[in-house]
């Protein structure tokens, strides 16, 4: 349909000239809000896909949540600029070697569904399962619960284990801190948190 | 990205001007409720505290948001010097395009939604989370102390909350056993007693539902009033301690904007609650009568029980504003934390437990 077209050129562009600002943008706060536009037309390109679930989780996941830790950091961080320029002669060569991989293994991967066609990769349920109407994350669902629910389970596994290691890192007991006690104070009552003095004149409560 | 399309309106170009169509109509008429809802939130507060609250524009002074929104509008934008200028002027309009662009998945009425997409929770509860970019980045972009201090606690703020809010729409996902916004308020269908809050019918067992969706509605009205920094979860304005927060630096319409977009937030919230846990559209009683009426009066009928809801929830917004004190930043971090999020995670285990051994969930 001409309007899909229209929508997948203008989201296609918008995803390119915002990743290419990524790198380009001087200011870092600026990348990382270009890179948001990213995710977000990225998203947009999943909806023409058809595959809107794997769309919003990554709204949801990588736009509400990891960038905003990003951006979060990044403002934060108080960024040496000529210092950051100063090493990029330096590994020129090395990131046009990882870009010109990273190049030939997508044109591969592309090669192979264009002489193959899309339609040799159809043996996923979620497109011979289900038509096209099926809800797909349903679809999703049904896979990874079943099919790969042990790599799926281990997967959650490995993040408990980051996280848990995360806490184990930063959290630190440091002696002679008062912390609240947030029991004690909801169960303070008047009888507990008031004295009634009466302290006669020039004496005062004395303590 | 499939609207609803009615027949004779199939082609490209009829779709087009059809959803456009639609998007404005919804946009007007939310534009038009906010005037009068900011006012009745005004007035609420006012009531509260025994003064009158405007009443001096219009009857009642009726047309005192209409009045604030010429005021804004032709007063002069104020950018600091310091400021990054595309940024700061970029963080209110997303601020105000998203708040407007989550009523796109709210079903109105029966047939009444803009975009019936399938994921439709999903894509709140997705723009929702960007929300906070409005705030953060207007924060940042003031180059000011007060305002980034204010944007980095909001942000934190409603980082945290999404959380809990996240796993009680789980719930209620499991409850419904759909994602799609229409579906969930269609099995809500045939009286209050069938609402999600309840348990979402199913007779005299369904009530052990109710015993996880009562504390889960709760849950989901008190992180909507932090997710949304309304009173009294205000901390990102703090105005006795952060001047007003993220929003300091901010003047006439860029400021008009950030107002209008929390006001269309805390209303979209109260339509949130209204169709997940309160029927949406649905009368609290059985409505078969409707369906000798035509489709449009039914349909009329619907949208006035899903308008006056909301209506309540905002209602009980704003005496919240007007009753309940400011929470204490820790205190805010703990009770999403450590109370909510533990307690709507046992719920989502609860729930799923009881649909599999119990219930079983609905065909």
């Amino acid at each position: 349909m001409a309007l899909q077209a229209i929508a997948f050129y203008v989201m296609a562009a918008v995803t390119v000239i915002a990743g290419f600002c990524v790198v380009s943008a001087r200011n870092p706060v600026h990348s990382v809000l270009w890179l948001i536009l990213t995710f977000f037309s990225a998203a947009g390109l999943f909806v023409l896909m058809g595959a809107e679930f794997l769309a919003m989780l990554l709204v949801v996941v990588y736009v509400g949540a990891v960038a905003v830790l990003f951006l979060f950091v990044v403002m934060m961080l108080d960024v040496d600029f000529a210092a950051l320029r100063q090493g990029f002669a330096q590994y020129m060569p090395l990131g046009l070697l990882i870009a010109v991989f990273l190049a030939a293994e997508m044109v591969l991967v592309a090669s192979t569904v264009a002489t193959k066609g899309a339609a040799a990769h159809n043996d996923t349920p979620m497109a011979s399962g289900f038509g096209m109407d099926a809800p797909n994350a349903e679809a999703i669902g049904r896979v990874l619960y079943t099919d790969y629910v042990y790599f799926f389970q281990a997967s959650g596994l490995v993040l408990l284990v980051a996280m848990i290691g995360a806490i184990v890192l930063t959290l630190r007991h440091k002696p002679g801190v008062r912390r609240q006690v947030v029991m004690d104070q909801v169960l303070r009552s008047p009888k507990t948190g008031m004295k009634i003095a009466n302290p006669k004149p020039g004496e005062g409560i004395g303590e | 990205m499939n609207a609803t399309t009615t027949d004779f309106w199939a082609t490209p170009g009829g779709w087009v001007l059809l959803t456009v169509g639609q998007v404005l109509a919804v946009t007007i008429w939310v534009l038009l409720s906010l005037a009068f809802l900011l006012l009745a939130d005004r007035k609420i507060w006012a009531g509260v505290q025994m003064r009158k609250g405007p009443n001096v524009v219009g009857p009642f002074g009726l047309l005192q948001s209409f009045a604030d929104f010429i005021k804004f509008v032709l007063k002069e934008v104020v950018i600091p010097a310091g400021a990054d200028k595309a940024v700061f002027l970029l963080a209110p309009l997303i601020s105000f395009v998203l708040a407007f662009g989550a009523w796109a998945v709210i079903p109105l009425a029966p047939g009444w939604v803009v975009a019936d997409i399938n994921v439709g929770i999903l894509y709140l509860f997705a723009i929702s989370s960007l929300g906070v970019y409005g705030i953060i980045m207007g924060g940042w972009a003031s180059n000011s102390k007060y305002p980034f201090l204010g944007s980095l606690r909001s942000a934190a703020q409603m980082v945290s909350y999404e959380v809990s809010i996240g796993f009680v729409i789980i719930t209620v996902i499991l409850l419904a056993g759909s994602m799609n916004l229409g579906t969930i308020v269609e099995k809500q269908a045939g009286g209050f007693w069938n609402w999600n809050v309840l348990g979402g019918g199913g007779g005299l067992p369904g009530l052990v539902g109710a015993l996880v969706m009562i504390p889960m509605t709760v849950i989901f009205f008190i992180s909507a009033l932090a997710e949304t920094n309304r009173p009294p979860f205000d901390l990102p304005e703090a105005e006795s301690e952060l001047v007003a927060g993220y929003q300091v630096e901010y003047s006439s319409t860029p400021y008009l904007l950030f107002m209008i977009g929390e006001y269309s937030n805390i209303v979209l919230m109260c339509a949130m609650i209204t169709v997940l846990f309160f029927g949406g559209w649905h009368a609290p009683f059985p409505t078969d009568f409707t369906s000798a009426w035509s489709p449009t009066a039914a349909s009329f009928f619907h949208f006035m029980w899903f308008f006056g809801k909301v209506i309540f929830f905002f209602f009980m917004f704003a005496m919240v504003k007007a009753i309940v004190p400011r929470y204490r930043y820790d205190q805010l971090m703990r009770l999403g934390w450590k109370v909510f999020l533990p307690a709507s995670l046992v719920a989502v285990c609860v729930m799923a437990g009881w649909l599999v051994y119990g219930r079983g969930p609905i065909g």
